[in-house]
């Protein structure tokens, strides 16, 4: 357990140290806008939706799922408040009823992967296409954008006085929350126990199919607010919205050091993967380098981090004589 | 801490954060949102110099678009001809809201212009309002944004204009006599459906009466359908002296029937088409012309219009007047909106100069 802790420890401290390389070249390569108030403040906005999402998914797949219809839910609730706004509905009637259809989605995709034992790769790529389906439905090829001013400033100012925006906000306060329920307390310790070894989980009393249904609905849930987030943000509501989103969001949570075999990561680390993903991301455009570039280093670096926990695991154990069975 | 709690904390967070989004009934019929357009307080100057130096970031839809591409050279060309300094930039994919970084960053490089085609009127509309708000002018070209989140719009040709053009060819190709069909995009495109409806009036004319709209296809945009629409159009109408094809899908589908058929040379066709995609068809004899606009002079307005803002020569209102280097000189019309001029019309001795 002590060994385990040091090994992500370390890899935790690569990530900070990453994520300050890039904002010292960052600084030189711009000439101080990178970390200027006004460069954070979108830089905030631009992982706002994606850290969010990262929260649950991060217990989730510690867990050993996986959930890949994220994004599709983010759409649907797109979706739904651009419908229920244009039928006359009250901003304050619409997003807890969206928010609970995203707990909907995600309690589908829990019953399928609990009650029926089917994979949760198979199941989320099949709710994929279903809840963004349902959003073109719902909507069609139609955008609503007529929100008011005094919603959409949430997505497009920072809190007053600050150059923080306020999806960050948001996203801090739940971050404490799933930080505490990860790491401190007893359904924390369930989830990992889960990830590490389901059977042992079982046999030790942990009510396994409850507790993923429980992480299910929370994913599906907090996609939902991630969708109301990027409605207001972009003004615009439409059913293609967040399209592709969730393999950014799997991207960060890969890279934030959990294991995609489950029992292994800590929200620290998956917090540290979005802001250096989002980070790279805004240096590479603000200067100047090619979306293809972009494209080219973001898939490197997930793979180095997919590769990297299990080479350091591989090296230890054979520096050590002992392997793993 | 035990599983209730945790869960409950949790739970009371996602509620914590709906009420965060604020109390008492704002629906849309409540909304009253304020439409002030920022900016455009300033007068213009039509005699300024034209500014050296200005630093123009120019957005397409997507990269790596052939269409955007060509835009960009004559974006480049203006650029030079400005001694402006043209920041070529944007997202891999053309969806909703892939534009909004580019145009936060444009202003963070504190950029003097922005010209570009929006994926979404509305989505980048926030950002657009910000960054003008920061001093950056903005044109759009192609797709417009929402109006009051831009400074020019600058459009391809009016839709009376499109629809003119290719009225004009198929009397030209017909010899202004016989039975013709159009073979269109979807039933529900709404750039088509409003030049079809426009080429029914300019039909109806008195010097077009010897011609005879007989069907209209939808080949869907798929070249496979529209292959398959214009051999149905043939067998259906024996009489058939010509099709119009107001779609760069359509036309390329229709002219690869022909030319491989025993109408070539029989039955005419015409619409709006690529050089590059009816070069071929063009010199077989299988099309004698057909229209569009050229992309890069689009790109070319676009960027003189946003080095004409940010040099003060215009503010974006009504009738104000510059002057775009070899394309002449420009009226600003409603709603900020400048009409690159009548579609270019393609045929054998012009086409090897364009490259689209």
């Amino acid at each position: 357990m002590a060994e385990r802790l040091r090994g992500f420890a370390r890899w935790e401290t690569a990530l900070v140290l990453l994520l300050v390389l890039v904002a010292i070249v960052g600084q030189l390569r711009t000439g101080g806008a990178f970390l200027s108030s006004g460069n954070l403040f979108y830089l905030g906005l631009d992982i706002g939706e994606i850290a969010l999402i990262a929260l649950p998914l991060t217990l989730v797949v510690v867990s050993g799922e996986i959930d890949l219809s994220v994004a599709s839910v983010l759409g649907l609730s797109s979706a739904l408040i651009g419908e229920l706004w244009d039928a006359g509905w009250t901003l304050e009637m619409i997003v807890p009823t969206v928010i609970a259809i995203g707990a909907l989605c995600g309690a589908v995709n829990g019953l399928l992967v609990t009650r029926l034992g089917l994979p949760s790769l198979a199941v989320t790529i099949g709710t994929l296409a279903l809840y963004r389906g349902l959003a073109l439905v719902v909507l069609g090829d139609r955008a609503v954008a007529d929100f008011p001013g005094s919603y959409t400033r949430f997505g497009t100012t920072p809190v007053p006085g600050t150059s923080l925006p306020y999806p960050i906000l948001l996203c801090a306060v739940l971050a404490i929350g799933f930080a505490i329920t990860l790491h401190f307390s007893s359904f924390g310790r369930s989830v990992y126990a889960i990830g590490a070894n389901e059977e042992g989980a079982r046999f030790s009393g942990v009510r396994v199919k409850r507790v993923k249904f429980i992480l299910f609905v929370l994913t599906g849930a907090t996609a939902a607010l991630a969708g109301i987030v990027y409605t207001f943000r972009f003004s615009s509501a439409r059913a293609d919205n967040g399209a592709g989103l969730e393999l950014a969001v799997v991207a960060a949570v890969l890279l934030g050091g959990v294991s995609i075999f489950g029992g292994r990561g800590t929200l620290g680390g998956v917090l540290a993967g979005v802001l250096l993903l989002g980070g790279l991301r805004n240096l590479l455009i603000l200067d100047d380098v090619s979306t293809e570039i972009l494209t080219v280093v973001t898939g490197l670096l997930l793979l180095v981090s997919v590769l990297a926990p299990s080479l350091t695991t591989r090296i230890r154990s054979s520096s050590t004589g002992r392997s793993l069975s | 801490m035990t599983t209730r709690p945790a869960i409950t904390t949790l739970v009371l967070l996602l509620s914590g954060a709906v009420a965060l989004t604020g109390c008492g009934g704002t629906s849309k019929n409540s909304a009253q949102t304020a439409a002030t357009a920022p900016g455009g307080t300033a007068a213009a100057n039509p005699n300024a110099a034209m500014k050296q130096g200005l630093k123009i970031t120019f957005l397409p839809k997507q990269v790596n678009n052939p269409y955007f591409t060509v835009a960009q050279t004559g974006a480049g060309k203006a650029a030079s001809a400005i001694k402006a300094e043209l920041k070529a930039t944007g997202p891999s994919d053309a969806s909703a809201s892939s534009q909004v970084t580019y145009i936060n960053t444009a202003a963070q490089q504190k950029q003097d212009g922005l010209v570009l085609s929006a994926n979404d009127a509305n989505a980048v509309a926030p950002a657009l309002k910000t960054a003008r708000s920061q001093g950056l002018k903005v044109v759009t070209f192609d797709s417009d944004a929402a109006p009051d989140a831009r400074d020019v719009f600058v459009n391809q040709a009016t839709a009376k204009e499109i629809a003119a053009v290719q009225v004009k060819m198929i009397a030209d190709a017909t010899g202004g006599s016989g039975e013709i069909a159009i073979l269109s995009a979807t039933p529900n495109a709404t750039n088509q459906n409003a030049w079809i409806e426009i080429m029914k009036t300019e039909l109806a004319k008195p010097a077009n009466s010897g011609l005879k709209l007989v069907e209209t296809a939808y080949g869907n945009d798929d070249d496979q359908t529209s292959f398959q629409k214009t051999q149905g159009l043939l067998q259906a109408h024996p009489n058939l002296k010509g099709i119009v094809s107001p779609t760069t899908v359509g036309i390329a589908a229709a002219a690869r029937y022909l030319s491989s058929s025993e109408y070539k040379g029989k039955v005419a066709l015409t619409g709006l088409g690529t050089p590059n995609q009816m070069r071929k068809f063009v010199q077989d004899g299988t099309v004698k012309s057909f229209a569009l606009w050229d992309p890069s002079k689009l790109g070319y307005l676009a960027t003189y219009a946003a080095a004409a803002l940010a040099s003060g020569q215009i503010t974006g209102a009504s009738g104000e007047k510059f002057k775009a280097g070899d394309l002449g000189e420009y009226t600003v019309g409603d709603k900020g909106e400048l009409v690159l001029g009548p579609p270019t019309e393609f045929t054998k001795d012009n086409i090897d100069q364009f490259d689209f």
